[in-house]
């Protein structure tokens, strides 16, 4: 019972992560009919928004302290943040404590810019072109993001952990009456979770209610009609490409203390996110977001002893068996549309 | 070049080889007058050195190859000559090798079998590379080690943990360094029983590939040895990123020590999410919970920030060692590229050094007879102490550290502390040990 | 000749002259210049060039013809090496019985996995291929490890039974006596050149392939693929069952993956799990393209684009370039080494990474787009062979997700 319970919320919160990425990949992939191999790369990007944001917090003035020595034998170099030197240790201290959370701020102008820019320097010049020329330009566009994190930040994995008050884990258990040490979960990722549910929320509504989102949608739907109203559709179109890059971004920046971003994390998160997206159905934002929260949960459960020990590597496939599953019992995915990209 | 790899076997088989359709006439045939593969003939000698550049592991790459070029620079008489001059031999002069100034190539392994062997091959193909070292994970090791036995090449093995690098993939001509899994567990035990006590209960989360599972075999075979019992072990997939599911269990399951058998971005994603589920700050059994991490890198301990603090685990070296060899090392390491050499880097430098030295006792590059200047080679000076290179496996014997997580690091460089330096005898074994058993090391190969 | 038209035995004539002086041709460069690096004239790398071709040309008849992309192409390449490595262990080193154990193998998992995936279509197709795929490397990897020698590799040991190896035999992979990793070499005036064996029974092969699939391109059945592509829809409105020429292209692509993967454990008697993964089914996708879909010689050329950068560039690092560099003044040379160090050695992956995207956007129909421009620009002086064959260049799909 109490193994069942932790792995649903092991599965949420794995759900969240897949579902916010696979909702911006399907907003480009399933709606402007775009294969976006760079979703990826945005997401990585997002990431080291947090990186970059918490470093700029944490730029230090060197000191020498000659009680200490470094390696070499010579005086330690001390560093102090400017950021504790301008408002107190105590301030100074709390902001960079925060960081990431305040990364956000920074990170959705600069996710929305680099969607912008991508959308029209180059995805605009790709939509009348073969699948097979957008899926050789947009990989050759991840690898040169990923390549220029990788000269600036290096490969290794950069910790940046989660403000003092998040950290640490909270004894779900006890809330419902178990016993102590039951069900303990950590802080940060029950934040994820509510955090991608709210992300989730705003596009569904920001399409569902405003007229822009109106627009967007009889353009997913016809683009010609929609353009023969005399409707400017590229532009809302370049809006939605910012906005999917966003979404994609504040996943980033949020998992940062959930492990530590490195270089390649958005290729690790590439194919899981198109097989995501397929499984919930091309051209369905619900179907997106159900099938990262059933992908979740169900590779959760399939790493579970008692499963493991019945089926050995049962959780190095599960996803892909899942996936074979819907697809021939459903032809276009949980809640896909049809003819959208079934050529 | 000639790389006509004939072994003993093939040389009878040369004239069907001629007459064969696909062979190509044999006035082409350059006359085959080297005795052994890329055999040195003009005033310089090439070594290929094969790093991860790319992918998982590039930056522990980027350190072995920082440390290639320093060996290069000492033996070619460059620099402040490091490790040479506390090296108990005195072979090298510092004139190169045998006279030839040493030039190198670089290559990627991009951490994958294939590639490596790729790029392993193009430096004794097209560069003449005479031998090939490098390399950050067992599975690369083993496959280019086996390249170079049928080559006719020398492979100086870098960082390769797993049991089988010199259990049951030996090679003769192949050599290893750096410790390995089975030294891990049997460094780490006594300390584990000294800081945790006789009566614990391990939970082993386990890469699911050969090195995870030698380690955890190590691993659990040292601890039960004194006293702990294995509550379980449970395999992850590499290509796990969020371990998230694999630690809520342990809480439950009974366990107060969690033994994480992982490397690299795993090790770092597994430890982070360990720390997360609070594992460390609860009481289990009466006993604080605690975590292991049995093979450390300092790239690792970057990566994973403070959430090693107190975190036991095992290094071939540490740069914080206070012999001469270590000293010298660290000040011309840290003199040319500003910060210390990590423990990838100082495998990398001592094979190097050892290699070159080996040639220059054997007075010959020949691969045979540099395996026979190398095998039962007792040295000191390269910073693990007094260290043998064993005839049977080919597999250095030295002390081990046992490292933790220090609690308060002056610098980002010290954020791993040595607990104790575990002396050479605990950590020996037969070479006929059921850990390493069903290799055959073969016979020196020299190719052409 | 052959049954061929004019337009395409010269084209095969090329590729066999090509294949035959490749050792001359990949290595411009005198062993001694500083150009010498850019040589890729060394057995292994033109073993791989010609490998990787054979993949990517059976890669193209699935996905030039009838528009299906796969995206679980390299399990079938791990099969075949596998196949052929257990033959080794089993009974010798002789490569034949392995490669064609390798094309079955190969096939039968194509049927299969072909039979499941084309129930559908699109990317629906791509992602179930995908996932067979993924699903083979990782059980690979780990819980197959008996099998496949998992991280490691499958590879011969010495007590391994090798029944029909006898005393006098070679110990590495071998065609009748014919050793693979044999070589002649050629010294003339500062230059090296080596003719090895494996390289030429691989070219061998690979005209028989290329051969074969330009017949497969000109047939009937061809012609039928390529209305599978235009429009299925239609096709199945005329009352033919499109299927079964799907399936027959996907299992003969499958086999020439797998023959492919049987070369690759001939010429280097390892199989590794890691070519099974999904970034090895991507690179034959990315080589294809960029050589120019649909175009036959089109993918030989993206194979050898992107293998061609993937080992030599990676190996250009700062010693060689000062090498290069040196004849400048310090400033300048250091000026030039810091420009181009981002680009080569650790950073090759940048370099591909841009090449993937230039090239897709000057040039939309690959390489071969950029070979027939340069020919249109010169005129037709050479006429016929060696660049694309126009008229039978597939029309690019329409925009799809209408």
């Amino acid at each position: 019972m109490d193994a069942i319970l932790l792995q649903t919320l092991n599965g949420l919160d794995k759900g969240s992560a897949y579902a916010l990425i696979a909702l911006g990949l399907t907003l480009i992939f399933g709606t402007l009919g775009v294969v976006n191999f760079a979703h990826g790369a945005l997401f990585m990007i997002g990431a080291f928004c947090a990186v970059t944001f918490s470093r700029l917090f944490s730029l230090s003035y060197e000191t020498l302290d000659p009680t200490k020595k470094d390696f070499l034998g010579n005086p330690l170099k001390v560093k102090t943040p400017y950021l504790e030197g301008w408002f107190g240790p105590e301030l100074g201290g709390t902001l960079i404590d925060w960081a990431v959370p305040l990364s956000i701020i920074f990170a959705i102008p600069v996710m929305i810019f680099i969607g912008f820019a991508m959308e029209r320097g180059l995805i605009k010049h790709f939509y009348k072109r073969p699948h097979a020329d957008q899926i050789l330009v947009t990989f050759g566009l991840a690898i040169v993001l990923q390549e220029v994190v990788k000269y600036f930040f290096g490969a290794n994995p950069i910790p940046t952990p989660a403000p003092m008050a998040f950290r640490g884990s909270a004894d779900l258990g006890v809330l419902i009456g178990m016993d102590p040490n039951v069900v303990i979960y950590p802080v940060w990722r029950m934040v994820y979770f509510f955090f991608a549910a709210a992300i989730i929320g705003a596009v569904f509504s920001f399409l569902q209610f405003t007229t822009f989102g109106m627009v967007v949608r009889a353009g997913m739907a016809d683009r010609e009609t929609v353009g023969l109203l005399g409707i400017n559709i590229d532009r809302r179109f370049t809006i939605m490409f910012g906005i999917a890059a966003a979404v994609a971004g504040l996943a980033g920046v949020m998992y940062t203390p959930i492990n530590s971003p490195n270089y390649h994390m958005g290729m690790d998160f590439l194919v899981l996110s198109f097989v995501v997206v397929v499984v919930g159905g091309m051209g369905s934002l619900p179907g997106a977001v159900l099938a990262g929260f059933m992908l979740g949960i169900l590779e959760s459960f399939a790493s579970m002893n008692a499963i493991k020990s019945l089926i050995p590597g049962i959780d190095q496939i599960i996803i892909y068996v899942i996936a074979i599953v819907i697809l021939l019992t459903r032809p276009r995915g949980l809640m896909g549309r049809k003819g959208v990209m079934e050529d | 070049m000639s790389n006509s790899n004939f072994t003993r076997r093939g040389v009878l088989k040369t004239g069907a080889i001629a007459g064969g359709s696909l062979a190509v006439p044999t006035i082409f045939t350059a006359g085959s007058a080297s005795a052994f593969t890329n055999e040195p003939t003009g005033s310089s000698v090439t070594l290929g050195f094969n790093v991860p550049q790319t992918g998982p592991y590039a930056e522990e790459g980027a350190d072995e190859l920082r440390a290639y070029q320093l060996a290069v620079e000492h033996l070619n008489g460059e620099g402040d000559g490091g490790m040479l001059n506390t090296f108990s031999s005195k072979a090298l002069k510092g004139n190169g090798i045998l006279g030839k100034k040493v030039e190198y190539v670089t290559g990627d392994t991009q951490t994958k079998s294939d590639a490596a062997r790729a790029s392993a091959k193009s430096m004794i193909e097209k560069d003449g590379a005479i031998m090939i070292t490098g390399g950050s994970s067992s599975g690369v090791a083993v496959a280019v080690q086996g390249l170079c036995q049928e080559a006719g090449v020398i492979f100086m093995a870098a960082l390769t943990h797993s049991n089988d690098t010199t259990g049951k993939d030996k090679k003769a001509n192949g050599f290893r360094h750096f410790f390995n899994a089975y030294m891990s567990g049997a460094a780490l035990a006594p300390v584990l029983k000294n800081a945790y006590g006789a009566e614990r209960r391990a939970y082993h989360l386990t890469a699911d590939y050969t090195w995870g599972w030698t380690q955890q075999e190590s691993v659990q075979a040292a601890t039960e040895a004194m006293g702990w019992q294995t509550v379980n072990n449970v395999l992850t997939p590499l290509a796990t990123t969020d371990f998230s599911s694999y630690i809520a269990p342990v809480l439950n399951s009974g366990a107060d020590v969690l033994v994480l058998n992982h490397y690299g971005g795993n090790m770092v994603n597994s430890l982070t999410n360990a720390v997360q589920f609070g594992l460390r700050d609860k009481m289990v059994n009466g006993k604080q919970f605690e975590i292991v991490v049995p093979l450390y890198s300092e790239l690792m301990a970057k990566g994973a920030g403070e959430n090693i603090k107190g975190v036991y685990g095992s290094m071939n070296w540490n740069w914080q060692l206070g012999d001469e060899g270590t000293k010298a090392f660290v000040q011309s390491f840290g003199q040319k590229y500003g910060f210390p050499p990590s423990n990838a880097a100082q495998t990398s430098y001592a094979q190097t050094l050892l290699y070159a030295d080996a040639v220059e006792r054997a007075g010959s590059f020949n691969p045979c007879a540099v395996v026979e200047a190398l095998e039962g080679f007792e040295f000191d000076g390269l910073g693990n102490g007094p260290t043998l290179y064993r005839a049977e496996d080919h597999q250095c014997f030295k002390d081990v550290l046992v490292m933790k997580g220090s609690d308060n690091p002056t610098s980002e460089y010290d954020t791993l502390e040595i607990v104790e330096v575990t002396p050479r005898a605990q950590v020996e074994y037969a070479p006929d040990h059921p850990m390493f058993a069903g290799g055959d090391l073969g016979t020196c190969n020299p190719g052409a | 000749m052959f049954g061929l038209e004019k337009k395409d035995t010269s084209l095969l004539v090329i590729v066999a002259i090509l294949a035959l002086f490749a050792p001359f041709i990949l290595n411009p460069f005198p062993t001694e210049s500083g150009l010498a690096q850019f040589n890729a004239g060394y057995p292994d790398l033109m073993q791989r060039f010609v490998i990787f071709g054979i993949f990517a040309i059976g890669f193209n008849i699935l996905f030039g013809l009838t528009g299906y992309l796969s995206f679980g192409h390299a399990a079938f390449l791990g099969v075949g090496s596998y196949s052929v490595v257990w033959m080794y262990k089993l009974l010798d080193y002789n490569i034949l019985p392995g490669l064609v154990l390798a094309v079955i193998t190969a096939g039968i998992f194509a049927l299969l996995i072909g039979f499941v995936s084309l129930r559908r279509s699109g990317i629906y197709f791509s992602i179930l291929t995908l996932a067979f795929a993924q699903m083979s490397f990782n059980l690979a990897y780990s819980v197959l490890t008996p099998i496949t020698n998992g991280e490691t590799g499958l590879q011969v040991y010495n007590n391994d039974k090798q029944i029909l190896m006898s005393a006098g035999d070679p110990t590495s992979p071998h065609l009748f006596g014919i050793v693979m990793n044999k070589s002649a070499n050629l010294s003339i005036a500062g230059w090296d050149f080596t003719f090895n064996n494996g390289y030429y029974f691989c070219a061998v092969i690979l005209l028989i392939v290329f051969y074969l699939s330009i017949r497969i391109f000109r047939s009937p059945f061809g012609m039928m693929l390529r209305a599978v592509k235009t429009n299925q829809t239609r096709m199945n409105y005329t009352g033919l069952n499109s299927r079964p020429y799907t399936l027959a292209a996907f299992v003969i692509s499958g086999m020439y993956a797998g023959l492919a993967g049987g070369l690759m454990a001939a010429m280097d008697p390892l199989a590794g799990a890691e070519r099974m993964q999904w970034t090895a089914s991507g690179e034959v996708v990315l080589m294809t393209i960029l050589g120019g879909v649909g175009t036959l010689l089109g993918p030989v050329l993206g194979a050898g684009f992107i293998k061609y950068f993937e080992n030599i560039f990676s190996k250009i690092n700062d010693n060689v370039l000062h090498g290069w560099f040196s004849f400048l003044p310090d400033g300048l040379e250091n000026l030039l080494v810091g420009i181009i160090h981002p680009f080569v050695g650790k950073g090759w992956h940048l370099t591909l990474g841009l090449l993937f995207m230039l090239v897709v956007i000057f040039l939309p129909g690959g390489l071969m787009e950029g070979g027939q421009r340069i020919r249109e620009r010169f005129g037709k002086k050479k006429g016929g062979g060696g660049g694309k064959d126009a008229e039978h260049h597939p029309k690019e799909a329409p925009h799809v997700a209408e």
